[in-house]
């Protein structure tokens, strides 16, 4: 008899049952294809899955229990190891959360740059999501150019806040600094080249034989399906439901821009793949507008709330009682009102949302962080059975799951 | 005297509190600000008990009884267009009042209305799943039993989903420390290399900000230099203070160690 719990070979990976001829195989946790530490427990009839158990929690954090413990702007950093690929967007969705639970107002080109911050992390998800997928389908060309342009927008967003990955770039009741001077110019200058490098792509996947033929037809999820498994973003906008949070409940500037929302009611990999590079296109023309947006807004990019948000630096320095807020602000927090709120933003992975419980303390009482990729992990379940091996590795890619956020 | 800790709720509490100072509200209005929102409030209570019901942030909050649960959902599911189950978990309110509450985030595409269920349930009490209405419940009510101990009746898998099958504690109460209890010290050693190891590798290090005053390998000893790994545990030779810079260091004009004092006694 074999114990698990010794650091002996333990054959886990295979069971053969010799009579009903059912193969159970376990996909991951480290499999390269799995996009993170999901494990699957497939059983298998010859090549065909019966039925699949997503296992997660390797990547459990406990996200939630830290931000008990912690006051609000010191979870912000946190949030950017959820989704770490958009992190941007996690800020947002957090500080958009605690604005709408002070009630606070936030100034006008905050709010633009903002947006160019959100929709650069789209961006950004995206190609990180053509990449991968695309060299899981045995594409090694797309991965490299699309990681090419990804680097650009690594590249701004470093010149604006000089992180790379984990931004944390996004304050509550505002942004910590302006744009640079380069930015606008960078940022255009990737702009006008993005529609060709989008044509690049589309030339080599659109017409792939390799790439239909995994992507078409496979993973086809009903909108019913879609619905009841708490789909949102493209997942859901794939199979037929026409709902973007931009559109539907808009946040921050997008009730000002003007944007398409691509829906698609074909619901497998292949509307998925067509979705995010319309998406693409959707996200290069609200940073245009942005860019415009821009030039004629004031200076201002925090809040004005003396009791929750620290005064610009400038009056930190000068201003006694400035300093004896912002003192009292960074060691004990600010105490936001008793109540609690849901605020759902869309982040490049679907419907990101953060509930707060607020006490009146300077920790939360309860935040429980709503991670799209947690139900697109969880759809799985109903998804692959009936599919065949080959296909969990186009599906898991074009699900476009981060397991920062499904394990928080 | 130790000062006392309340077991009850082990999270951080602010370490100063003015004791005049009164919390604000967050606004609540009265549901019949919203028409959309008063006639799904109107038929819910048609059918239901609603033990409270308010407008708060643009999200109508309905408070019922925790038996209802599953017929309510299914209510707002097949008659009143809430199509999507976004959410649901629980607070813990055990130190208070002994009581989980538990919530429903609820998404009605068609109205672009939001709506929070919300019922308590008591710290040995289940409760229905609605796991057949959404199948997104399936997950979430795994995860709530994951992280509360609150077991939900006919759901299809039981089961922890984000900590492993065999811990023990449930951790998103407020009773179970930050850093983890003593099960989760050990747990890691016990099932790698079992029991009777732990003599040998000691308790795993939960708290990253922890500091070993006689290790000398990881931490720098700031003006008490001593050699790297040695051991001092039984006492440490004194570190003499010397300036090393050439030419003097940057400012300082004249300096004489053997003239300066350490001044041991607070008071002087």
């Amino acid at each position: 008899m074999q114990q698990a719990n010794r650091l002996r070979p333990f054959f886990e990976n295979i069971t053969f049952d010799r009579d009903d001829n059912e193969l159970i195989l376990n996909f991951g946790p480290q499999h390269p294809s799995a996009h993170g530490q999901l494990r699957l427990m497939l059983h298998l009839q010859q090549e065909q899955i019966t039925k699949a158990h997503p296992d997660i929690g390797y990547l459990h954090r406990g996200m939630e229990k830290m931000a008990e413990n912690m006051i609000y702007n010191e979870f912000m950093p946190t949030t950017d190891r959820m989704d770490y690929i958009a992190s941007s967007s996690n800020n947002y969705g957090f500080a958009l959360a605690v604005e709408e639970l002070i009630g606070l107002d936030v100034p006008r080109r905050a709010k633009v740059i903002r947006m160019m911050l959100l929709e650069t992390n789209r961006l950004m998800s995206h190609l990180f999501w053509l990449a991968t997928t695309a060299l899981d389908i045995g594409a090694m060309t797309v991965f490299l150019f699309a990681f090419r342009e990804r680097e650009y927008l690594m590249d701004l967003i470093e010149d604006y806040c000089g992180a790379r990955l984990t931004h944390a770039a996004i304050r509550i009741g505002g942004v910590p600094l302006d744009l640079p001077d380069n930015f606008i110019a960078d940022l255009r200058k990737f702009l006008d080249k993005l529609p060709e490098n989008i044509k690049d792509y589309e030339d080599l996947l659109d017409t792939n034989r390799i790439w239909l033929m995994r992507m078409e037809n496979v993973g086809v999820i009903s909108k019913e399906m879609a619905l009841s498994w708490g789909c949102s973003g493209v997942m859901l906008r794939a199979s037929g439901v026409e709902w973007d949070i931009r559109k539907e409940e808009p946040y921050e500037l997008y009730d000002e821009v003007e944007f398409n929302v691509p829906v698609s009611d074909k619901g497998d990999n292949y509307a998925r793949y067509k979705l995010y590079m319309a998406e693409m296109r959707e996200s290069a023309k609200i940073l245009y507008q942005a860019i415009d947006m821009y030039e004629g807004t004031g200076l201002e990019l925090m809040a004005h709330a003396p009791q929750y948000i620290s005064a610009p630096k400038i009056d930190i320095m000068t201003q006694n009682y400035s300093l004896m807020q912002h003192f009292v602000l960074v060691t004990q927090g600010m105490r936001p009102p008793v109540g609690e709120v849901y605020v759902a933003t869309e982040s490049p992975k679907g419907e990101l949302g953060y509930y707060i419980n607020s006490q009146g303390g300077a920790y939360p009482y309860r935040l429980k962080l709503r991670a799209p990729s947690f139900w697109h992990t969880g759809i799985l379940t109903d998804l692959l059975p009936g599919h065949y091996i080959p296909d969990v590795v186009s599906i898991i890619g074009t699900t476009n799951i981060v397991f920062g956020e499904v394990d928080r | 005297m130790r000062a006392y800790t309340p077991k009850d709720d082990v999270q951080k509490k602010p370490y100063y509190t003015d004791r005049y100072w009164v919390a604000p509200q967050v606004a609540k209005s009265d549901v019949s600000a919203d028409a959309v929102f008063a006639a799904d409030l109107e038929a819910i209570k048609a059918k239901f008990e609603v033990l409270d019901a308010y407008i708060q942030v643009k999200q109508m909050v309905v408070v019922i009884n925790a038996v209802d649960n599953f017929s309510v959902i299914e209510l707002l599911k097949n008659e009143l267009e809430y199509n999507q189950l976004s959410e649901m978990s629980a607070i813990d309110w055990l130190a208070d009042e002994g009581k989980f509450e538990i919530f429903y985030q609820m998404l009605s595409m068609s109205k672009r209305k939001r709506l929070r269920i919300k019922c308590k349930i008591d710290e040995k009490e289940s409760l229905s799943s609605v796991s057949s209405l959404f199948r997104s419940a399936d997950w979430s009510e795994r995860e709530m039993y994951d992280m509360f101990g609150v077991v939900v009746n006919n759901h299809p898998f039981m089961k922890r989903i984000l900590m492993p099958d065999d811990w023990e504690g449930f951790p998103l109460r407020k009773t179970y420390p930050l850093q983890g209890d003593e099960f989760a010290q050990w747990y890691e050693v016990d099932k790698i290399f079992g029991k009777e190891a732990r003599e040998i590798i000691g308790p795993e290090n939960r708290d990253p900000a922890r500091v070993d005053r006689y290790d000398t390998e990881r931490f720098s000893r700031l003006g008490h230099e001593v050699p790297r790994g040695a051991d001092i545990s039984q006492g440490e030779p004194d570190t003499p203070l010397v300036y090393q810079e050439e030419g003097g260091v940057f400012l300082i004009q004249k300096f004489d160690a053997e003239k300066s004092v350490v001044i041991s006694d607070r008071d002087r």
